[in-house]
This record gives C-alpha cells, sequence and structure tokens, in this order.
C-alpha cells in the first residue's frame, strides 16, 4: 500500500504520515502540501522517510502520480487561516481538494481516499437537534469559513464517491482535538488564566483526543471503511465544567461583546476566533459516535478523559497558572468537615457522653 | 483508546443504572459520587482521582458514622437508595436506615435526634455538592442534562412552589412506569411554562424510582441566554423527532406540550379548552419507539397569569409569539410578575399502548387518530378535574 497525504505541513498531516510511514501494511508514504513544513514536523518526517513534495494545488496530480500511491489521505483542510489570510485558506480548502479528487477521479491506480473534516459541517444553532447523527444536516447554514469550507468540501467528495463507486470513500468528522501535544485556538483558550465566556450560555463541548484522532485516521487509512463518521469522544463536558476542571475562572462576557471581543484578541494576536468558534461556545455541538464505535471496533478515549489528559499534560494545574486547583478546594473542604466535626462534638458530647464517646 | 468491550460497559452506566444511583450521592456520599464519575466519565484517570479525594469522604463516613455503624455493610447502597428521596420529603418520616442507632422508643425520639445530628452532614453534604462544582467533577448526558444540579437545587426551590403555593394533588401516578420510555402529553397554559415544571417534579416525586422527565421545548427557549441553560440542565432538549427518538430509545421519560404557543398564550376565557395538537410529530416519534403514550391533565396553571391580551407590536420587536396583558402585568411592574395562587390539580391517565406499530408512524391518519385520542382523553379529564375543583383558588 502506497499512500499520499496532503497537508503534510501542519500537525495533523505530518504525524499522520509519520504513523503510516511507520504501519507494518503500509509501503510508501508521500507527504503534499502548498508550504515546506516547519522544522520540527520536517525532521520527523525525514526519520521516517517521508519524502514531500511542495507545490501549488495543480500540481497534486503530478505529485500523485509520481508517487504511485493507491491510498489518498487529505488532510490538507485547515481549520484556523495562516499567512495568507482567509483567502489563502480559502483556496487551500476548496481549490485544493478540487484539485485532489480531480486527479482522483482519472487515477487508475487510487483505491481509497480518506478525507479530513470537521463537526463543524453541523454549524452550532439553538435550532439544532441536541445530538448530530452523520445524516442530520444543519438547520442553519453556519457562518463560520471554516465550516462554510467543510460543507463544501464534503459535496465534492460527495459528487466523486458517485463518480468513482469502486473507489473506497471515507469522510472524517472530527470534533476539537484536545491532547498535551494539540495547539489550536481552543487549546490556547483553555490555557488562558482567566477565559472569557458567554454570559448566560454554558455550551456543550465535545473533545477527541488527538493521538486518538490519529490513530483513527491510521485505521481509516490502512482498513476499508467507507462512509461518512464523526469522530468524538463519548460524553460531554459543558464550558463551565471544562473551565473548573482546567482549574481556570470563566468571565462571563454579554453576547453583543463578543464580536469586540475576538476582534481585541485578534488585534493582540492571541489567537484567532472565527464565528465557528464564537458559535460554538453559543451553542455547543455533541454528536454521536455509535457509527464509529461499531464500524472502527474501538472507542476514542471519553471527551472528560481527552480533556483531563490535556489539562495533565499541559500543567495547567501548576499553581502559578491555576486559580482554582482541585488539590486545594479538597483540602479546604476537608478542613471545613473536620472543623464541623469537632463542633459537632462538642455540642452534643454535654448532651449524651456515651454516644460521644462511641462515636470517637 | 480503550478495548470496545470494556468501555461498552462504561458507556451503558452512563444510562440509567448510574442515573439512579447519583441521587444517593449528592445526599449523601461524595465519594461513590466519585468512584461512579471516575469509572465513567475518566477511567484512565479514576485511580487518581479516587485516590486523591478518599481523605474527604472518609473524615466525612467519619462524622456520619454512628455507634450502630452500619455505614460500610453490604445494604448500603439500599440505604443511601433510600436516602436519594429528597429530603425535605423525608424529613418528619421515621427513616428506615440505621444512621441514627437511637430506636424509636429512646428519650427524644428519632425525629429529635435528627434536628440536632443532621446538620454536620448536611454541610459536608453541601461542601462535598460545592467541591464537586467548583473542580467540574460532575457529570451531564449528552443533551446536557445535570442531575446532580436538578436534584440539589432546582427540584427543592420549585417544590417550595409546588407544595406551599400551589399545592399540586397528583392523581394516577400508578400510571407513570418505574421503567423504561414513556411520553407524557400534557395541556399546556399559564403564560410561563410552570406547567412544565410542575410536571417534572410531580413525576420525580411521585415515581418509586424518582424519574426526571425529560421536557421538549419550543426553540425560542434555546435562544435565549440563562433560560436555555437553565432549560438543557434540567433535561430539557429541543423539541424535534431525532431528540425524542433518542431519548425514548434511550428509555427516559419524555415530557411534551403538543399544544406550545397556542396553548401557554390562549386568551383566559378560552382557559382549559385544548388547542389543536399540531402536526402530531409525539405520535409518530412513541409509534416508531413503541413508546406508551401517558396522557396528563393539568389544572390550576390557568389562573396563574390570567391573559386578557396581547401586545402584538411589542411581541414583533422583542421576536416573542405573545406579549401577555395580565389584570397585573405590566402594569404592576415586577409584582405582575407573581402567579396567582391556584389550586393545581395533575392526573396522568391511562397509557396508551404503541407497541408494534412502528410503520404506522408515517401514516398520517394514524398518526391524528392517535392524537385525536390523546387529546380527547384530556379534554375529558380536564371537564372532571374541573369539577372536583369548583374554586381556582381554594
Amino acid at each position: 500500500m502506497r499512500v499520499l497525504v496532503t497537508g503534510v505541513g501542519r500537525y495533523l498531516g505530518a504525524h499522520l504520515a509519520a504513523r503510516l510511514a511507520a504501519h507494518p501494511r503500509v509501503g510508501q508514504v508521500t507527504g503534499f502540501d502548498s508550504a515546506a513544513p516547519p522544522s520540527p514536523l520536517r525532521e520527523m518526517l525525514d526519520e521516517h522517510r517521508v519524502p514531500v513534495v511542495t507545490g501549488e494545488a495543480r500540481d497534486v496530480a503530478v505529485a500523485l502520480a509520481r508517487s504511485g500511491a493507491d491510498t489518498v489521505a487529505h488532510m490538507g483542510i485547515i481549520s484556523t487561516p495562516g499567512v495568507g489570510g482567509r483567502a489563502a485558506m480559502k483556496e487551500q480548502n476548496i481549490i485544493g481538494t478540487m484539485q485532489l479528487l480531480a486527479a482522483c477521479q482519472v487515477s487508475s491506480q487510487v483505491h481509497k481516499v480518506v478525507v479530513r473534516s470537521s463537526t463543524a459541517a453541523y454549524g452550532a444553532s439553538f435550532r439544532d437537534p441536541g445530538v448530530f447523527t452523520e445524516t442530520t444536516p444543519p438547520s442553519l447554514a453556519p457562518r463560520g469559513g471554516f465550516a462554510k469550507d467543510v460543507i463544501e468540501v464534503e459535496g465534492y467528495v460527495r459528487g466523486f464517491a458517485r463518480r468513482r463507486p469502486d473507489v473506497i470513500t471515507t469522510v472524517m468528522r472530527l470534533a476539537p482535538m484536545v491532547g498535551p501535544q494539540a495547539e489550536t485556538t481552543l487549546t490556547r483558550y483553555f490555557s488562558l488564566p482567566v477565559v472569557p465566556t458567554v454570559l448566560g450560555r454554558d455550551p456543550r463541548l465535545q473533545f477527541i483526543h488527538l493521538d486518538d484522532a490519529l490513530e483513527l485516521l491510521v485505521r481509516a487509512v490502512v482498513e476499508n471503511h467507507p462512509g461518512t463518521y464523526n469522530v468524538a469522544g463519548e460524553g460531554v463536558l459543558v464550558l463551565s465544567q471544562a473551565i473548573r476542571r482546567a482549574g481556570r475562572i470563566a468571565v462571563p462576557i454579554v453576547e453583543p461583546g463578543l464580536g469586540a471581543l475576538a476582534a481585541l484578541v485578534r488585534a493582540l494576536r492571541l489567537g484567532e476566533f472565527s464565528h465557528d468558534q464564537l458559535d460554538l461556545l453559543v451553542h455547543g455541538r455533541v454528536v454521536d459516535t455509535r457509527a464509529l464505535v461499531e464500524e472502527f471496533g474501538v472507542r476514542p478515549r471519553s471527551t472528560a478523559e481527552a480533556f483531563d489528559d490535556f489539562v495533565r499534560g499541559r500543567g495547567l494545574h501548576r499553581p502559578a497558572f491555576a486559580a482554582l486547583r482541585p488539590d486545594t478546594v479538597e483540602a479546604v473542604e476537608r478542613t471545613l468537615v473536620e472543623g464541623m466535626r469537632r463542633l459537632g462534638e462538642r455540642v452534643s458530647r454535654p448532651a449524651d457522653p456515651s454516644r460521644a464517646e462511641v462515636t470517637r | 483508546m480503550t478495548r470496545p468491550r470494556k468501555a461498552a460497559a462504561a458507556a451503558a452506566g452512563d444510562g440509567p443504572t448510574v442515573r439512579r444511583r447519583r441521587p444517593a450521592a449528592t445526599t449523601r456520599r461524595p465519594s461513590e459520587a466519585d468512584s461512579t464519575g471516575g469509572a465513567n466519565g475518566h477511567r484512565g484517570r479514576a485511580a487518581a482521582t479516587v485516590s486523591t479525594v478518599a481523605a474527604a469522604p472518609e473524615v466525612e463516613a467519619d462524622n456520619g458514622a454512628t455507634p450502630g455503624g452500619n455505614g460500610a455493610t453490604p445494604d448500603e447502597d439500599g440505604v443511601a437508595a433510600a436516602r436519594s428521596r429528597p429530603r425535605a420529603r423525608t424529613d418528619g418520616a421515621p427513616r428506615a436506615n440505621g444512621r441514627r442507632p437511637a430506636p424509636a422508643g429512646e428519650p427524644g425520639g428519632p425525629d429529635d435526634a435528627a434536628g440536632a445530628d443532621d446538620w454536620p452532614e448536611r454541610v459536608a453534604d453541601l461542601l462535598a455538592f460545592l467541591r464537586r462544582r467548583l473542580t467540574g467533577r460532575y457529570e451531564v448526558d449528552e443533551f446536557g442534562f445535570d442531575p446532580e444540579l436538578t436534584e440539589t437545587v432546582f427540584y427543592p426551590l420549585l417544590r417550595l412552589l409546588y407544595r406551599h403555593y400551589f399545592r399540586v394533588e397528583v392523581i394516577g401516578a400508578h400510571h407513570l412506569p418505574t421503567h423504561g420510555p414513556a411520553l407524557l402529553v400534557a395541556n399546556h397554559s399559564g403564560t410561563v411554562p410552570v406547567d412544565a415544571l410542575m410536571l417534572s417534579v410531580a413525576v420525580h416525586d411521585e415515581t418509586p424510582t424518582h424519574r426526571h422527565m425529560r421536557l421538549l421545548g419550543a426553540d425560542l427557549v434555546f435562544r435565549i441566554p440563562v433560560l436555555s441553560e437553565f432549560a438543557r440542565k434540567s433535561g430539557s432538549t429541543l423539541a424535534c423527532n431525532p431528540d425524542a427518538e433518542r431519548l425514548l430509545r434511550a428509555g427516559e421519560v419524555v415530557g411534551v406540550f403538543p399544544e406550545g404557543f397556542k396553548g401557554i398564550g390562549k386568551h383566559y376565557r378560552d382557559r382549559y379548552k385544548l388547542q389543536r395538537f399540531g402536526r402530531g410529530g409525539f405520535v409518530s416519534a412513541a409509534l416508531r419507539t413503541g413508546t406508551p403514550i401517558v396522557p396528563v391533565s393539568i389544572v390550576g396553571a390557568e389562573e396563574i397569569y390570567p391573559i386578557i391580551g396581547s401586545i402584538t407590536p411589542l411581541a414583533k420587536v422583542l421576536g416573542l409569539p405573545y406579549f401577555p396583558v395580565t389584570p397585573l402585568f405590566p402594569w404592576f411592574g415586577p409584582l405582575g410578575l407573581l402567579p396567582l395562587p391556584s389550586k393545581w390539580l395533575i392526573e396522568f391517565s391511562a397509557p396508551i399502548p404503541t407497541v408494534g406499530r412502528a410503520e404506522d408512524a408515517d401514516d398520517p391518519v394514524v398518526v391524528f387518530n392517535v392524537a385525536d385520542q390523546v387529546r380527547e382523553t384530556i379534554q375529558q379529564t380536564l371537564y372532571a378535574l374541573l369539577e372536583r375543583r369548583p374554586d381556582p383558588f381554594s
């Protein structure tokens, strides 16, 4: 099995390529991206002997033909604008996908295509059902750029699957990824000392552990799992709960002030909050993962486990950063309960000495 | 990655079993809450979590333990379950557990002892609750339902209204299944959905298994900040077929008000006249999942905020279905928000079975027939209940 992995310039694509290269059932792995990977990723890819082809979107056809790949893992769908801003992001997501699928369609050697998608495709609104299954259409068109891209990309993939029914096509809708290594807007958000939230909103969130996401993507490439799958950890954390688990303090902000705050965050270069993420922090999003578990036969870490691992791995509980550490809270509780018990004994002893004795 | 088999068991535990244990945990035993939470929510860390919190529960167990000391006997779970009833209910009733060793004959009597003895334990419960809240060590289900918060905070507050203000009387509680799914279909009234809240208290307190009713709410509810989170945390979700069927398949008791805004926002002169039942989506959901439909008739909610008019332009500006004018609102400002203390009766009628009729779920004739049957049952029951309660404020 020879694999072409797109999007190796970013964490997910590079690590998938490295894992695939190490997999016993996979032969040659070739990476493709519009720009060369940054040095740590570059070194990892070199170590696993993954050659990287860089070029524009239309160059993917040549890269595909030269690599001799029979399987394509399309990870080149980015959720946050990079250097080129939103225009470049859209270019890469949409044109990149169209060019790749066009190349696959005319190729006689490609027999499997795995596409990285996102649960952002469902949008987030108050009119949505509580839990999305793979077949639920979004009730309102999402207003975030990434969500729009993802919907469009999935449309092209469906068209491709229709025209080439002989090719196994898998779409993996990934929930927001967390983990000690994950570096996303959301992980930076939870690392802030005080976390801005939306007043009167406590959205339900779901995460997938980065390692589990990679593992499932490897399986999607190596095994045959045609179809569309929600990839998320079971269970739910509400935002306030997640913030407390991370030992942070929430600062509620009224909904109209949200756009201004996002602009401020952008101006201060603290991160990039898109409409996708703002809507997520207002309405939340939960997906059904039954299809994934049944088809892949494995169960990724639950949302809570994944998040706790992220909190531990990042050392978010370190004293300097945590406002409310769980052990501090427990110690306070213990002291209070202990003090109360003593007080209770003192009160009850004169009244009933024999009893107090036994209690002690 | 975990092995699917073991994880599947844990997932199954996510359902009713854990939830049934929870009340016990919330009222008394944080150690148990933490261990179930650990087993379920964060398996990987379970051991660590339990060991770090172990100290607090020990102290507490010490505190609660008594010379009689069956604190550690095997029937503890049963004891805890018995205690899971809300305190306000059990207060005054002799308790069946061995927490207080004093036999009934001992001077002072059991209840006397309770008053003096109970408070450290109560405060400990409260502290444990606060600790779980502050550290985020609690669980919500996929719809955002937070059973601990609901039982510890929401229900006790609502129970004050339920018992002392509206003096709710429940008839036919035996029609509520103790296990498995049921679809409660009720009449809707009262300008503000207080009837839905009172119905959830009734379902919780009148079922021996203390079931939580999962309400299906209008999208308006989920658009409004604060309200939307209160709704989600108390177990509501959007009234749509995917959510309804998902909850019913999970074996939950689901409550629905098919009249919607037509019912809750109707003029006072139309009180106790059932409005149209929409498309009957609830019937389809019940047929598809084979869930019995329990008609519920609520008398009393009509009088709490009698609507005598609606300021339509204002409602349009605010994006509301109506802007109510009652004898007190908006004339008397905040005073107008006070509901009138009507006397409430809630009757659960015999369930309408739907097993084995999944193929009828898309047949409009069948759906409308069943909807009419439910509607007729509720309407007739309402008339009967009104005869029992001639004076709304008795």
